[in-house]
C-alpha cells in the first residue's frame, strides 16, 4: 500500500530518502511488491529522471523478471526513456521483439487473456516501444518485421481490443522503416476500419488514415468516398477527425473546397478550443495555397470574423505582413490591397454588424495604409467611417488606438478635415492617456501639414528606414539635463556594484526624477537598440503605444558585420526616431501642455537617449573613472592577497616554483577582475555603440584600467604584460597565460630534471633537500597528481666520480602504499649528474601527518658501498583532491553519507565574507567549491584514491559553521582539523 | 497517459473520481459537470470518443452509469475503451453483479481496485487485481 501511495503522490524532495528502500523492494519475493516498486520508480523517473539514473540497470533486471506483471510495469519506464532517447536502447529491440513474440504466441498464463486475446495492453505497449525504436532505422526495423506480421495476422478476431492492437500495429508499421508487404497489410486493415459500420471503428480508421496519409497520400484516394461520407456524418467528432485528415492532404487544387468545409464546421462549432485550432489551420492553408486574391481576402475575413478575439495573435500579424510585404509581383500586390480595402469598406458600410476587435484592428491598419489606392472614395470618407467606429462604445481602447493611427495616416491625404478636427477635439480630453497622447500627436501634425506629409509617406510601410540608434539627436537634451544637475546615467549593474562596494561615489538621491528615470533602465533589455522593445518595456511610455503595435507588422532587424543595424518601418521611425527633431518637439509640446505625468514620460523617454548618449560620449569618461574606482577597490584586495602570498612564498623557499599555484590563483582573481571588465565592455558594447569610435573609447578605457592594474602586478611583469593584450583581445583565454607562466616557472625550478616537464600540468611542490653528504645530495618534490601523490627524489652526484648501482628504497609505512615507478634502480650514475626516482604514494587510511622514510644506497668506484637515510613529512592534504561534482550530485551524495561532523569556527577578520573564506579553503586544502548560495557554501573533495568528503558551510556573523559528511568515519575529523588550522591561522 | 477516471450516473452525480494529474480541487466539480454534460449529450449512434479541450474523453455506458476516462493523445482510444470494460469486469467479479450502490458503499474497495489497475494501464489480470483486496478482506474478517 505504501508503494502505491508512493507511485501516486510523492514529493520530489523525498526521493533520495526512500530510494534505497524501494530499490530493495525490487528484489522482494512477492511479484506484486516488485511490480509496485517498479511503478514507484517509474513515478520517480517522471518527476526527477536524474535522480534514478544510476538504477537504470535495475530496470533491465525488471524487464527480464520472470513475472509478467513486473515486466509489464517496467515497460512504462522504457517507453518513457525511449521516447526521450531512442538511440540508447536499440540493443533492447531484440528483447522487446522476443517478449512480443511470446505474448502474441500465447505463451503467457491463460489468466492474462482478455476475451481470449493474450494481454492486449501489453501488446499495445510493446508495439508502441517498437515503433519508437524502429523509427528511421532500417536495421532495427528489420528485426521487427516478423513479429509485426505475426501480430497483424493474429489480431483478426472480431473484438474491440484486437482493433486497438491492429491500430497500434498499423501505427508502428508506418513509423518504422517501411516494408512494402507490411504496408500493404496495414493499408488493408485501415480499409477495414474505415468501412466498418461501427462508429468507433470508423473513428479509429480515420485517425489511422490521418497518420498514414502523411506518408502515402494515395491511400486517401482509395477511401475517397468514405471520407466524403464521413464529412457529412451527423457526429461532429467524426467530422472533426475528417477535417483533420483533409487538412493533411490539402494542396493548391483542393484548397478551396477543403477550406469551405472547414469554415462550415467552424460556423457550427461553439467550442473555443476547436475554433482556435481550426482557425489556425485555415489561415495556414489560405496563406499557403490561396488560388486568388479575392478568395484569400474573403477567407481571411471569415477567419477574422469567426475566430475573432480567441485566435492566435500571429494570424492577423502574418496577414498584415503578407499585405505589406507583398509578393514578387507589384500589380498583384496592389490588387490584393485594393481588394482588401474595398472589402473592408463594404463590411464597414453594413449597419449593426459587430466585428471582433482583432478584425477591426486589421481593417483600420489596412485602411490607413492603403486607402490611397481607392479612386472613388476620398480619404475623408474613409476617415468619416473610422470616426464612426471610434465613437462606437463597443470598440475597445486598444482598437481605438489602431483607428486613430489609421486616421493619422490618412489625414495628410485628406484636405477637408472637419472630421479630423472634431476627432482631435473629442479625444484631447479623453480620459485614456494613450488616446490623449495620440490625439495630441495628431493635432500637432495636423497643424504642420508639410511635416506631416514627409512623416507619413504613402505606401512606405515596408521600406526600411535607418534609425539613429545612438540617439545622438538627444545629446542636447541630455546635456541640458546634466547641466541642470541631473545625475549621469549609470547602467544598472554598475549601480549595484557601487552599492556592493559601499562606496559613496555619487549621491543621486536628491534628483528624484532622474533616479526614477534610470530606474526604468533596469527593465530595459541590455540590447537596448530595438527601440520598440524598449518602449514596450516601459509602462509609462503609453504615448508610443501605436508604434508598439505597429511594430508587429513591418519591422526588420538586420544584422551587420559591425553589430546590428536596427532598421524600422517608416511608421515606427517617424514616431520615435527617424525624424528626431519634430518628435522631440512634439514630445516637449505635449509635456508642456499637459501634465507632469507626461513630463516624466519625456524623462523616461530621455533616459534611453541619455543612456546611449552617455555611453557614447561624456559619461564614458565618468564610467571609466567609476570603474577604476571599483577596480581599485577590488585590486586592493587582490594586492592584499598577493602580498600575503608573497610572504608565504618567502617563508617557503623563495623560488617561484613553490608558489606557482598560488600565483595561479591570484592570477585568477586578477583575471576575475579582467572578466568583469570585459563584462562591462561587452555590455556597454551591447548597448548600442557598435561604431568604431566607441570601440576606440573602449580601448582607451581598457588602457586606463590596465594601467591602474599595472603597478599592482608589476612584480610579475610578464603577467601584467599579458593583461593588456588580454583586454584588447576580449578573449576568454584568460587562464591560458598563467599556465604558460606556470610552465616556465616550473621549468626553472625543475633543476633540469627532464621528467618534470612532462608533469608540469600537475601542481608540484618545491624541491626540498632531504639529506646530503660529500658525494650526493637528495632532494624531494611532491607532485600532486590527479590519482595519486607522486614523490620524486632527485639524487645529484656532487662528486666527480661515477656511482654504481645507486638504489633508493623506501621503508614500508603503515599508512601508505608505495609503488615504485620504473627506473628506480640505476646501474650507473655519472659524475655530477642528477637522476630522479619516482614513487607513487597512495594512502591506506586517513591520518594527519605521516613520515615516509627511506634510504639511498650506492657504490662508489672504489666499491665501498654507502647508505644515506632520509625522511619526508607527508600530510593528509597531500592526498586531498578537489571533487568536481554538481550541486545535484552533492545533494545525492550528502544523503548517502552517514558520518558527519559539525563544528563552528571563528573566522579572522580578513576573510569575514563567505567567498573569501571558501577561496582560502579552495587554495589551501584543494577543496572544490560547488556552489555558493547566499550565506551557505558547498564544497567537495576526495581523499585518494576515492573517498569523497562533502562540506557544507554557513556563515553567521564571524562564525563559520562547518559540516562535513563522508563515507569514511575518520576523514571528516581530519579535514575539520585542517580547515580549522587554515581558517584560524590565516 | 490517463488523466482521470470518473464514474458518474445518468443524473450527472459523480460517484467516483480519480485524478492522475494534478487538477486544482476547486476545478474538479466544474470539470466533472462539463464532462458529464458532454457525455450525456452523446447518443448511442455517435462514437464514444470526445475531444475536450486538449485531451480526449472516452466514455462507456453501463446501465445508468457512465465511466469516463480522460486521456492525452498518446493513448489509443480503443485500448482505453476496452480497458474500461476490463475494469468493469473486475468490479463485476468482486461485487458479483456490480451496481451503483455497490460502488457507493464500497468506495474504498473500488479505489483499491483502480489503484491496482491504473497509473498507466498497469494490471489487467483479473485475479491479480483482486488479490490484495482479498487479502485485506480476509484480514478484516479475522479481526
Amino acid at each position: 500500500m505504501a508503494l502505491t501511495v508512493v507511485s501516486q503522490i510523492f514529493p520530489r524532495e523525498m526521493i533520495p530518502a526512500v530510494l534505497p528502500l524501494i530499490e530493495d523492494k525490487l528484489q522482494h519475493s512477492k511479484e506484486i511488491i516488485r511490480r509496485k516498486a517498479v511503478l514507484a520508480l517509474y513515478k520517480f523517473h517522471l518527476i526527477a529522471p536524474n535522480q534514478v539514473q544510476h538504477i537504470h540497470i535495475k530496470f533491465r533486471k525488471a524487464l527480464c523478471d520472470r513475472d509478467v506483471g513486473v515486466m509489464a510495469a517496467s515497460l512504462h519506464i522504457y517507453l518513457r526513456m525511449i521516447k526521450e532517447n531512442s538511440s540508447g536502447y536499440k540493443d533492447l529491440t531484440g528483447s522487446f521483439v522476443t517478449i512480443l513474440k511470446q505474448v502474441v504466441g500465447g505463451k503467457l498464463p491463460v489468466d492474462f487473456n482478455y476475451h481470449s486475446v493474450p494481454a492486449p495492453w501489453l501488446q499495445i505497449q510493446l508495439l508502441r516501444i517498437l515503433g519508437l525504436l524502429g523509427k528511421d532505422d532500417q536495421r532495427t526495423s528489420e528485426l521487427m518485421y516478423d513479429v509485426l506480421d505475426e501480430s497483424l495476422r493474429r489480431a483478426e478476431l472480431n473484438h474491440n481490443v484486437t482493433y486497438a492492437i491492429l491500430f497500434e500495429c498499423v501505427h508502428t508499421v508506418y513509423s518504422i522503416y517501411p516494408k512494402s508487404e507490411l504496408l500493404e497489410k496495414a493499408a488493408k486493415c485501415i480499409g477495414k476500419f474505415v468501412l466498418s459500420p461501427k462508429i468507433n471503428l470508423k473513428y479509429l480508421g480515420l485517425k489511422a488514415l490521418t497518420y498514414v496519409i502523411q506518408q502515402d497520400p494515395t491511400l486517401a484516394l482509395q477511401h475517397q468516398m468514405t471520407i466524403i461520407e464521413c464529412l457529412d456524418h451527423p457526429d461532429p467528432i467524426i467530422k472533426r477527425e475528417t477535417l483533420e485528415l483533409l487538412y493533411r492532404i490539402t494542396n493548391a487544387q483542393n484548397v478551396t473546397v477543403i477550406v469551405q468545409k472547414m469554415l462550415e464546421y467552424l460556423h457550427q462549432s461553439k467550442e473555443e478550443y476547436v475554433i482556435v485550432n481550426l482557425v489556425g489551420k485555415i489561415a495556414e492553408l489560405a496563406e499557403k495555397y490561396a488560388p486568388d486574391n479575392a478568395w484569400f481576402i474573403q477567407t481571411m475575413n471569415a477567419v477574422f470574423s469567426v475566430g475573432g478575439d480567441v485566435m492566435h495573435p500571429d494570424i492577423p500579424n502574418n496577414f498584415l505582413r503578407l499585405l505589406a510585404e507583398g509578393f514578387d509581383d507589384e500589380t498583384e500586390d496592389q490588387q490584393l490591397r485594393l481588394y482588401a480595402v474595398q472589402s473592408y469598406l463594404t463590411l464597414l458600410d453594413m449597419e449593426n454588424v459587430f466585428y471582433p476587435q482583432r478584425f477591426l484592428q486589421v481593417m483600420s491598419w489596412v485602411l490607413g495604409e492603403y486607402s490611397y489606392l481607392l479612386d472613388k472614395e476620398t480619404p475623408a470618407e474613409v476617415i468619416a467611417k473610422l470616426y464612426k467606429l471610434l465613437m462606437n462604445d463597443s470598440v475597445s481602447s486598444e482598437t481605438k488606438t489602431w483607428l486613430i493611427a489609421a486616421v493619422t495616416k490618412l489625414t495628410p491625404q485628406a484636405h477637408s478635415s472637419d472630421t479630423v478636427e472634431r476627432l482631435i477635439h473629442e479625444f484631447t480630453i479623453s480620459l485614456d492617456t494613450c488616446m490623449r497622447q495620440h490625439a495630441f500627436e495628431l493635432k500637432h501634425l495636423h497643424e504642420n501639414v508639410e511635416l506631416m506629409t514627409s512623416l507619413l509617406p504613402v505606401d512606405r510601410s515596408c521600406e526600411d528606414l535607418a534609425v539613429d540608434a545612438s540617439l545622438s539627436f538627444l545629446d542636447g537634451f541630455v546635456a541640458e539635463g546634466l547641466s541642470q544637475g541631473a545625475a549621469p546615467y549609470k547602467p544598472h549593474h554598475q549601480r549595484q556594484e557601487e552599492k556592493l562596494s559601499q562606496e559613496k561615489v555619487l549621491n543621486f538621491e536628491p534628483y528624484g526624477l532622474s533616479f526614477s528615470s534610470s530606474g526604468f533602465t533596469g527593465r530595459q533589455s541590455p540590447a537596448g537598440i530595438s527601440l520598440g522593445s524598449d518602449i514596450s518595456g516601459n509602462s509609462a511610455e503609453t504615448g508610443l503605444k501605436e508604434t508598439n503595435s505597429l511594430k508587429l507588422e513591418g519591422i526588420k532587424k538586420l544584422w551587420g558585420k559591425e553589430g546590428y543595424l536596427p532598421k524600422k518601418e517608416s511608421k515606427t521611425g517617424d514616431e520615435s526616431g527617424a525624424l528626431p527633431i519634430p518628435q522631440e518637439s512634439i514630445m516637449e509640446n505635449v509635456d508642456q501642455t499637459i501634465t507632469k505625468k507626461d513630463q516624466s514620460q519625456v524623462l523616461t523617454q530621455s533616459k534611453e537617449e541619455k543612456e546611449k548618449q552617455l555611453l557614447a560620449s561624456s559619461l564614458f569618461v565618468g564610467l571609466g573613472s567609476e570603474s577604476t574606482v571599483n577596480l581599485l577597490g577590488k585590486a586592493d584586495t587582490v594586492s592584499h592577497k598577493f602580498r600575503r602570498k608573497s610572504k608565504i612564498k618567502e617563508a617557503k623557499s623563495g623560488e617561484a616554483s613553490s608558489t606557482h599555484n598560488m600565483t595561479c590563483s591570484s592570477f585568477s582573481s586578477l583575471s576575475n577582475v579582467a572578466y568583469e571588465d570585459d563584462y562591462y565592455l561587452n555590455t556597454l558594447h551591447d548597448r548600442g555603440d557598435k561604431e568604431l569610435k566607441t570601440f576606440s573609447l573602449n580601448s582607451e578605457l581598457l588602457d586606463s584600467e590596465s594601467l591602474t592594474e599595472l603597478p599592482l602586478v608589476e612584480k610579475f611583469s610578464n603577467c601584467s604584460l599579458s593583461t593588456p593584450s588580454l583586454f584588447a583581445d576580449n578573449s576568454m583565454e584568460i587562464f591560458h597565460p598563467p599556465q604558460s607562466i606556470a610552465a616556465s616557472v616550473a621549468k626553472e625550478s625543475s633543476l633540469a630534471s627532464s621528467f618534470l616537464e612532462e608533469t608540469t600540468e600537475y601542481i608540484h611542490s618545491n624541491a626540498m633537500e632531504v639529506c646530503n653528504n660529500e658525494t650526493i645530495s637528495v632532494s624531494s618534490y611532491k607532485i600532486w597528481k590527479d590519482d595519486c601523490l607522486l614523490m620524486v627524489w632527485s639524487v645529484t652526484n656532487k662528486s666527480g666520480l661515477e656511482l654504481k648501482s645507486a638504489n633508493l628504497e623506501i621503508f614500508p609505512a603503515e599508512n601508505f602504499k608505495v609503488t615504485e615507478q620504473p627506473g628506480c634502480c640505476l646501474p650507473i650514475m655519472e659524475a655530477e649528474s642528477t637522476k630522479s626516482f619516482q614513487y607513487s604514494v597512495q594512502i591506506e587510511k586517513p591520518f594527519t601527518e605521516g613520515i615516509l622514510s627511506g634510504f639511498i644506497r650506492y657504490h662508489m668506484m672504489d666499491t665501498h658501498s654507502a647508505q644515506l637515510e632520509f625522511s619526508v613529512n607527508l600530510s593528509l592534504l597531500d592526498f586531498i583532491r578537489p571533487l568536481k561534482i554538481s550541486s545535484e550530485d552533492f545533494g545525492k551524495l550528502w544523503l548517502s553519507f552517514a558520518n558527519d561532523v559539525k563544528q563552528n569556527v571563528k573566522m579572522s577578520e580578513s576573510q569575514a565574507a563567505l567567498p573569501s573564506a571558501l577561496k582560502t579553503l579552495q587554495q589551501k586544502l584543494r577543496l572544490h567549491i560547488i556552489e555558493i548560495i547566499g550565506n551557505e557554501g558547498l564544497l567537495a573533495c576526495q581523499l585518494l584514491p576515492s573517498i569523497p568528503c562533502l562540506l557544507h558551510c554557513r556563515v553567521y556573523a564571524d562564525v563559520l559553521a562547518l559540516w562535513f559528511r563522508s563515507s569514511c568515519s575518520t576523514l571528516p575529523d581530519y579535514l575539520l582539523y585542517q580547515c580549522q588550522k587554515v581558517i584560524e591561522g590565516s | 497517459m490517463i488523466k482521470y477516471f470518473l464514474i458518474v450516473n445518468k443524473q450527472g452525480q459523480t460517484r467516483l473520481s480519480k485524478y492522475y494529474e494534478h487538477v486544482d480541487i476547486n476545478k474538479h466539480t466544474l470539470l466533472e459537470t462539463e464532462v458529464v454534460k458532454r457525455c450525456l449529450s452523446r447518443s448511442n449512434e455517435q462514437c464514444s470518443f470526445i475531444e475536450y479541450k486538449d485531451f480526449k474523453l472516452i466514455h462507456r455506458q453501463y446501465a445508468a452509469l457512465f465511466i469516463v476516462v480522460g486521456v492525452d493523445d498518446t493513448e489509443t482510444e480503443m485500448a482505453i475503451y476496452e480497458f474500461i470494460h476490463n475494469s468493469v469486469e473486475v468490479l463485476d467479479e468482486y461485487f458479483s453483479r456490480v451496481s451503483e450502490l455497490d460502488k457507493m458503499f464500497n468506495l474504498d474497495k473500488v479505489h483499491i481496485i483502480l489503484d491496482e489497475m491504473v497509473c498507466r494501464i498497469v494490471e489487467t489480470n483479473r485475479e491479480r487485481i483482486l488479490a490484495p483486496l482479498l487479502i485485506l478482506y480476509v484480514r478484516n474478517q479475522a479481526w
